[in-house]
């Protein structure tokens, strides 16, 4: 017994070094680091000062406010979108894989090319979307450039790309509940509304616990995409905490940089770990 | 089972701190290794009179390098050194990369790098190589010394012509309407007013590229400094603000009039640098405030318009002190940990030498004056730099700010940005850059802040 409980942690070493070296002892290093100003050779404490100037300064708490809006924006249309597609593409239709595989493919693209691909389709009078708006007779905004709408447009293109994924979560989610349920539905003359509400909707539970968290997460952390469409702006506008932070730290100001990220940590694990038990609860057995 | 769980967690903690210390000294050994067999290297391939050296040379990729190339040819072939150039991105990017390998004793012999406030940020008394005491730093410009010093020690050679900021103009749309420059700001907002009464864009606002937005607040420094030539050094210490100083809020205040006149392009987040140029140099737009060194870039994708395009600097609000904000040129350092100091020296002093500034300029154009005394513009110049040469004459130049003090806060684009298109007031602008430049002070440690 004790040989082999020995034996298996043994195994874990090797890991757990490099987990530690490389993961562990950085973020506890960072909390530190976030109550000093420091750079490469040398370090001065400072206290709180970091954490009151991210909440002081407009252009650092714009992004708290910005990151909140597009994690819940797109955590909740990937959860409905992904939804309605997923129970479209477990129907009996005749395409049903080509538009599978077509859901999934932008989920294949890297995130940079999307965003340029996009800032290209949005621009205000040369790009795709506004030409076609134009043909049925509207007049389009500059998705990017308006600071009241920049942060919304990238939302969507995060959907546009993530959900994919979402789908491909219900689906298989959707695809493991038993056809008994169904049959006996149909047995007792329920309708396809009903069908969904109370069978697949509450049986999905898992796939859809598992995609809120998983768009929420990403969301709150999200980065490439904006930096790649916007680059945070017109002005500060668009900024996300990760944006703001690898701004922070390009300009030097490490200490601050390294106080953005615990309080991106904290932010992340204060929404995340209550929404997670919360669902956790309401999962039912299948 | 409890205790053995313990033991393991504690071992494991010992063997991570002993790991860590392992690699503490693993560093220090393999650079001081590296560095070693790089001298044995040199002395193996040394013949005995003229020994064989190769200087690394680290350059951002936005620099032109075909002049510098031209130059280490010349010295290879007359001193035998080779010089390998190495890139690294420019711009914020670039300066992490900069700054990490200065702090980790992995820069090259010779590097390229801003003068000024963005120098002065690196500590250079720690890590590059003082040549004041050589023969060429006697040319230099005073103004363009101070760039490249601190206290005594003179760490920089000027690697290129200085650049001037101020408004590139297109002279065919000035020809057409029949406008003269302006010597005032309100000359030039009338000049504005008609050419968008005749259906061009007066004024490029490129905010794709942020930084381009900095230029008409950057450029309206030779206004504050005529004004109040102390403010640089009352703004490094501390005792002057440009929310609380009426003509530095001026450059603010400009880019606002012009946004509120509706004097930009429309569409402005999303028209890039190149965009611009574009527009200059088709005459669709008449004016775009901007750096000469856009000059080699206009001359270089439009060579056709090259010589349409005029330059004057951005006026202020007496005719008869009308003046040019300098940009002082990028410079080349050495790093004082280099094996190979003598063959640095050696190669600097071509670099600035007539023989190697002959060369060079047969290579490259310059975007403005150079910084050397004695060395004259060539005559076939672009006409815009040419347009410079009467602010010269009159002495009506002064440098930018960021090379009179050492501080610039580095979300000046994003605020200048904010302003260009009304989102804030030039008050909330100027206060936000305040509290920026204020965090720059405390990261660079300045006494006073």
């Amino acid at each position: 017994m004790k040989i082999n409980k020995m034996y298996s942690y043994s195994l874990l070493i090797p890991a757990g070094l490099i987990y530690g070296l490389f993961f562990l002892y950085p973020t506890i290093m960072s909390f530190f680091f976030g109550f000093t100003r420091w750079n490469l050779t040398d370090w001065e404490w400072i206290g709180l000062e970091n954490y009151i100037m991210f909440f002081e300064e407009s252009s650092l708490m714009i992004g708290f406010k910005n990151t909140f809006i597009f994690a819940f924006l797109t955590a909740g249309l990937k959860v409905v979108l992904g939804l309605i597609f997923a129970v479209l593409l477990t129907a009996k239709l005749r395409t049903k894989r080509f538009i599978r595989s077509l859901v999934f493919f932008p989920v294949l693209v890297s995130t940079i090319a999307v965003g340029i691909a996009f800032s290209v389709l949005l621009h205000p009078s040369e790009g795709l979307v506004n030409t076609v708006l134009g043909l049925i007779g509207l007049n389009g905004p500059d998705w990017l450039g308006n600071p009241n709408l920049a942060i919304y447009s990238v939302a969507f293109v995060d959907v546009w790309k993530g959900v994919g994924i979402a789908t491909v979560i219900f689906i298989a989610g959707m695809m493991s509940i038993p056809v008994d349920y169904y049959e006996a539905h149909q047995m007792d003359g329920g309708n396809k509304f009903n069908a969904f509400w109370h069978i697949t909707l509450p049986l999905s539970r898992p796939a859809i616990n598992a995609v809120i968290i998983l768009a929420l997460i990403g969301g709150l952390r999200t980065f490439d995409l904006v930096w790649a469409m916007t680059g945070g702006g017109p002005g500060f506008s668009s900024d996300l905490i990760a944006s703001i932070i690898y701004k922070q730290y390009q300009a030097g100001f490490y200490g601050l940089s390294t106080a953005g990220n615990v309080l991106l940590f904290l932010m992340v694990a204060v929404i995340v770990f209550p929404i997670f038990k919360y669902l956790n609860r309401k999962e039912v057995d299948l | 089972m409890k205790k053995m769980k313990m033991s393991l967690l504690i071992g494991l903690m010992l063997l991570l701190a002993v790991f860590l210390v392992a690699c503490g000294g693993d560093d220090s050994e393999s650079s001081e290794g590296s560095t070693d067999t790089n001298g044995e290297d040199n002395g193996e391939t040394a013949s005995e009179e003229n020994p064989e050296t190769t200087l690394t040379f680290l350059v951002d990729n936005q620099t032109v390098t075909d002049g510098i190339e031209a130059v280490a040819e010349d010295i290879k072939e007359k001193h035998n050194i080779t010089t390998e150039i190495e890139l690294r991105p420019g711009g914020t990017e670039g300066d992490n990369i900069v700054k990490t390998r200065l702090a980790t004793g992995e820069m090259t012999d010779i590097m390229w790098y801003n003068s000024g406030s963005l120098f002065k940020a690196l500590n250079p008394e720690e890590y590059f190589l003082d040549i004041s005491g050589e023969s060429f730093v006697e040319k230099y410009d005073d103004a363009y010394k101070e760039t490249v010093s601190v206290g005594d020690a003179v760490y920089g050679v000027p690697g290129e012509a200085s650049s001037a900021g101020g408004w590139l103009y297109n002279k065919k749309v000035y020809e057409e309407l029949g406008l003269e420059v302006p010597n005032t700001w309100d000359e030039l907002m009338a000049n504005n007013e008609a050419i968008k009464e005749a259906g061009k864009v007066p004024v490029i606002a490129s905010y794709k590229d942020t930084w381009t937005s900095q230029l008409v607040l950057l450029a309206d420094y030779y206004n504050v400094h005529s004004e109040d030539p102390d403010f640089a050094e009352q703004f490094t210490n501390n005792e002057a603000k440009f929310a609380s100083t009426p003509i530095a809020l001026r450059g603010f205040e400009k880019l606002q009039a012009l946004q509120e006149a509706g004097h930009y392009n429309g569409e402005e987040s999303a028209t890039g640098y190149e965009d611009a140029l574009e527009m200059l140099a088709s005459g669709e737009a008449a004016h775009y405030p901007m750096l000469t060194f856009a000059l080699a870039a206009i001359a270089d994708t439009y060579p056709d318009n090259i010589e349409d395009i005029g330059f004057f600097g951005q006026p202020g609000a007496e005719a008869d002190d009308h003046g040019v904000t300098l940009w002082m040129p990028g410079s080349i350092y050495a790093n004082k940990d280099s094996e190979n100091v003598e063959a640095i020296k050696t190669w600097l002093e071509y670099f600035v030498s007539d023989e190697g500034l002959e060369t060079y300029m047969a290579e490259m154009k310059a975007n403005g004056p150079y910084v050397l005394e004695g060395v004259e513009l060539p005559d076939d110049a672009y006409p815009a730099v040419k347009d410079m040469a009467s602010y010269l004459e009159a002495g009506k130049v002064g440098p930018a700010l960021e090379f009179l003090s050492p501080l610039k806060g580095p979300t000046l684009e994003q605020i200048t940005v904010e302003v260009g298109l009304g989102m804030v007031t030039p008050e909330e602008g100027a206060e936000k850059y305040d509290r920026d430049v204020e965090r720059q002070a405390q990261q660079l440690d300045l006494e006073g802040w």
